[in-house]
């Protein structure tokens, strides 16, 4: 710290007020960004803990290591940490709540207040799930469906769902405040065309955030009201259909799956052009794009239910609508493709995770098209191909997004380098771990073997040893970079305001910015991604 | 919203008069038999004096373009839960119990 | 800074804002937006709603008929007034009438414990009649069992409603503190403004619900 201390600008919003207070009651959207970081990373290491324990089940072909029953509460517990408590939040509220006012040059979100309830919201509603964790957990699966959760399950289903409830509150307060903000609070000059692309897919997210959330919110209010007051509404015994709550569930819970990924697809535009140094290529169609996977994304919910019972016509629309995803979503990776094309790419970590995530989104895109085809998916429901599938979306995706977005503005959130070589390292080994772990479930899954349960016959074992090996890899590479990052906090070198030569105006403030993020309110007069720009000494 | 806008208190009671007009007109409508009709009488009122409120007593009429996208956003997305449910349960039983 | 620097002293103006009208956008655009999601809270209970009047016409219509018109009427009139008063309070505000906003805050607050009041009657008829679904519900054999359905919609989304009214009662209370302390003035009303977008919603609400819970069939 004595050798290094000297190079960071001397205030700082670290350094504006020190103890605990000055945290837990601050307004300064950094700080809050942070907050999250703390907290979602607690939840994702509670969900990887549930993680090891299925894969160490799964090692053998017997259930021998837990029961059924808490193997059930095992994968509930795991899905409900891993979408409701760290990815949706992932990128939003930690590199999200950072970077927007940074972007748009503004002193801090329309709402810094609002932004605070926001993060004591998400910590209450996570409260309230790690104590059903705790007192007895819940098997009813993350998706909470009818009538096992509200007339058969026994376990904890009420404080669950209610935490998840009270999650989404916090979910809808940030995607209303990035709207407002970006509406509202952008620089002069920094018209909606020049904005950079992790804006538009943030944009893109709040939208979902709030246009979705408050319906998941009614349908888990429901199922706690039968549940609690014997009120009937997916009740078969009074008439009620309980496939309406797949239907309420999943107008949100597959819109959701855009929450997690289109940010990682806005930290991809930035990494690649940054690493490349050239424009995205198509900036217009790749910013379009987001808007147009928000808004197709609310068109498509019920290919989660095709064997559900639902009527054979609107499963037929559903599918046609599911396949024209696709479309946005190939959008996205071919300009990606593009923008390297003839770029002077340097292959440093943010780089690496950009690649890893637009070879990993690939594979987990296109097999959703497989999914969207009403006979495959008849074929693979309930399999591990289904498992498979979104953990390539929401792992190989959206973790990779997160973890390369985080690395990338490490630099401008703590001030200090990571150590390069060690972090290219954990890159690879997350790489390989996760393909070893995935990959087989897609073999097995097509074989027939199904999800959730705690035994399998021994011919499904080699491709489960496999995958059980590749977690204990990916496992190992998800705590190398907790170590480095937590060690550059104090130990790396200081970044200077701008240590991969990027533009875009979060680059043109000190790192770690000062508390009201610019000394003067910039004005904007360039393009997103202008690195002629920078040869012509436009941008700093 | 931009600039303040100040309607004068004579078209708020007329919009107040208009609604309570239409909340008689609802009632006396539920009493006549129009078959399937009753209930697009019903919902066609009520929109119609919802539009009245968010146009005048919220002052849409008066606002900003991005406010009326909001709104429009707003009840086109209820459109889409409502419009793509119902495809579910409208056609579930055709060729099932014919 | 900006050139609006003038406005900086405005006691009222967050210092993430430049000015007074960014910021009288941002918190309008920000209460849209919001009631955006207040619509589709609701939308999952009219979804609901429509799929069970679908299948259950006859059975809703009959259910339907054991709710008082007269009450219901004369709440959504009680609103509506409501509705009157809080856009008479705004207008108040913007032209800086202090007494007559304050008037009209407690009008408005007024109407809204009436509808309350009446809400309350009618769901201790419920009570006594044993229209609360669960295991103590009665009703004629034929919809006994569709019936509750219906009157679960009933309790939830006019249980939401009147969550939705006290609530908008507590902001109003909020209002008529900050009028009251002189801190509305005709440069900055935007919280009564916000407030009363609010207010017009959960109006709005009621406007759908009367029809389709109490209307149902009546001319049988």
């Amino acid at each position: 710290m004595q050798t290094t201390v000297a190079a960071l600008p001397p205030r700082h919003y670290l350094n504006d007020g020190f103890g605990i207070r000055s945290w837990l009651f601050t307004r300064d959207h950094k700080r809050i960004a942070l907050l999250y970081l703390a907290t979602i990373t607690l939840f994702f290491f509670i969900g990887g803990a549930m993680a090891v324990l299925i894969r160490l089940e799964l090692a053998t072909p017997a259930g021998d290591l837990v029961t059924d029953e808490t193997y059930n509460k095992l994968f509930t517990m795991h899905g409900v940490m891993m979408v409701f408590f760290f990815l949706i939040p992932s990128i939003p509220a930690t590199l999200g709540n950072f970077l927007v006012p940074l972007m748009i040059g503004a002193k801090d979100l329309a709402f810094p207040k609002l932004n605070l309830l926001s993060w004591y919201i998400f910590v209450v509603g996570g409260l309230f799930t790690l104590y059903a964790l705790i007192s007895g957990g819940v098997d009813t699966g993350w998706t909470f469906y009818t009538p096992f959760s509200t007339i058969s399950s026994t376990s904890k289903v009420v404080p669950t769902a209610l935490g998840v409830f009270i999650t989404g509150f916090s979910s809808i307060l940030t995607g209303l405040n990035f709207i407002v903000t970006i509406h509202r609070m952008r620089a002069p000059g920094m018209t909606w065309f020049r904005m950079p692309l992790f804006l538009w897919s943030i944009y893109a997210t709040s939208l979902i955030m709030v246009l979705g959330t408050p319906v998941i919110a009614i349908t888990i209010l429901l199922v706690a009201a039968e549940r609690l007051f014997h009120f009937g509404f997916f009740d078969p015994a009074v008439g009620g259909d309980p496939v309406l709550f797949q239907h309420l569930f999943w107008f949100y819970s597959h819109p959701a799956v855009y929450i997690m990924v289109l940010p990682s697809m806005g930290v991809v535009s930035e990494v690649v052009a940054a690493f490349c140094r050239k424009p995205v290529f198509g900036y217009r169609i790749v910013a379009f794009a987001s808007v147009a996977i928000a808004v197709l994304g609310f068109l498509v919910w019920a290919h989660h239910m095709f064997v559900a019972g639902i009527s054979v016509y609107a499963a037929m629309i559903f599918s046609v609508l599911s396949m024209l995803v696709a479309i946005p979503s190939a959008v996205k990776v071919f300009n990606w493709t593009a923008t390297m094309y003839r770029g002077s790419i340097s292959w440093q970590t943010p780089m690496l995770y950009a690649m890893g995530f637009i070879g990993l989104f690939t594979i987990g895109g296109l097999t959703g098209v497989f999914l969207a085809t009403l006979a495959v998916n008849v074929h693979v429901t309930d399999t591990y191909f289904i498992v498979a599938h979104f953990h390539y979306i929401m792992v190989g995706g959206a973790l990779m997004g997160y973890l390369g977005g985080l690395h990338y503005w490490w630099p401008k959130i703590s001030g200090r380098l990571y150590p390069e070589f060690l972090a290219k390292l954990s890159a690879g080994i997350i790489f390989l771990g996760f393909n070893l772990t995935f990959f087989p479930q897609f073999v097995a899954g097509y074989l027939g073997m199904p999800r959730r349960y705690h035994a399998y016959p021994p011919d499904f074992q080699v491709l489960n040893v496999l995958s059980s090996a590749g977690a204990s890899i990916l496992g190992v590479g998800y705590l190398i970079p907790m170590a480095y990052l937590m060690w550059s906090l104090r130990y790396g070198r200081a970044a200077g305001s701008n240590p991969f030569g990027a533009v875009g105006l979060e680059w043109m403030t000190t790192s770690p910015p000062p508390t009201e993020n610019f000394a003067t309110t910039p004005v904007v007069a360039w393009d997103a991604y202008d690195y002629k720009g920078e040869v012509e000494g436009r941008v700093a | 919203m931009s600039q303040t806008h100040v309607v004068p208190t004579r078209v708020y009671y007329t919009i107040f008069a208009i609604l309570m007009f239409c909340t008689y007109l609802t009632v006396q409508v539920a009493f006549l038999d129009l078959g399937a009709l009753n209930t697009v009488a019903a919902l066609a009122i009520a929109v119609f004096k919802a539009v009245l409120v968010v146009l005048f007593f919220m002052h849409v009429k008066y606002s900003t373009r991005l406010t009326w996208v909001v709104v429009i956003g707003g009840a086109f997305w209820l459109g889409i839960l409502l419009a793509l449910t119902m495809t579910d349960y409208l056609s579930r039983a055709w060729g099932t119990f014919g | 800074m900006l050139p609006d620097a003038v406005e900086h002293h405005h006691p009222a103006l967050a210092h993430q804002f430049d000015s007074l009208a960014q910021q009288r956008e941002a918190a309008a655009l920000g209460m849209w937006v919001f009631l955006v999601t207040e619509v589709l809270f609701f939308g999952g209970l009219f979804a609901t709603y429509a799929v069970y009047r679908w299948w259950y016409p006859d059975a809703f219509a009959a259910a339907s008929h054991e709710l008082d018109i007269l009450l219901g009427g004369t709440n959504t009139a009680v609103l509506i007034t409501s509705s009157l008063t809080m856009a008479l309070a705004v207008h108040s505000a913007q032209l800086g009438r202090r007494r007559l906003l304050l008037l009209f805050l407690i009008a408005t607050m007024a109407l809204g414990c009436v509808f309350l009041g009446i809400k309350g009657v009618e769901y201790y008829h419920k009570f006594v009649e044993h229209h609360v679904p669960g295991p103590g519900f009665e009703f004629e054999a034929a919809y006994a069992r569709q019936a509750q359905i219906f009157f679960s919609l009933y309790f939830i989304m006019t249980g939401l409603h009147a969550v939705h009214m006290i609530i908008g009662i507590g902001i109003m209370l909020a209002m008529f503190w900050m009028s009251w302390r002189g801190r509305i003035t005709a440069d900055y009303y935007n919280p009564i403004e916000v407030s009363g977008l609010y207010w017009h919603f959960v109006d709005i609400v009621w406007i759908f619900l009367f029809p389709l819970l109490y209307l149902i069939g009546r001319h049988a």
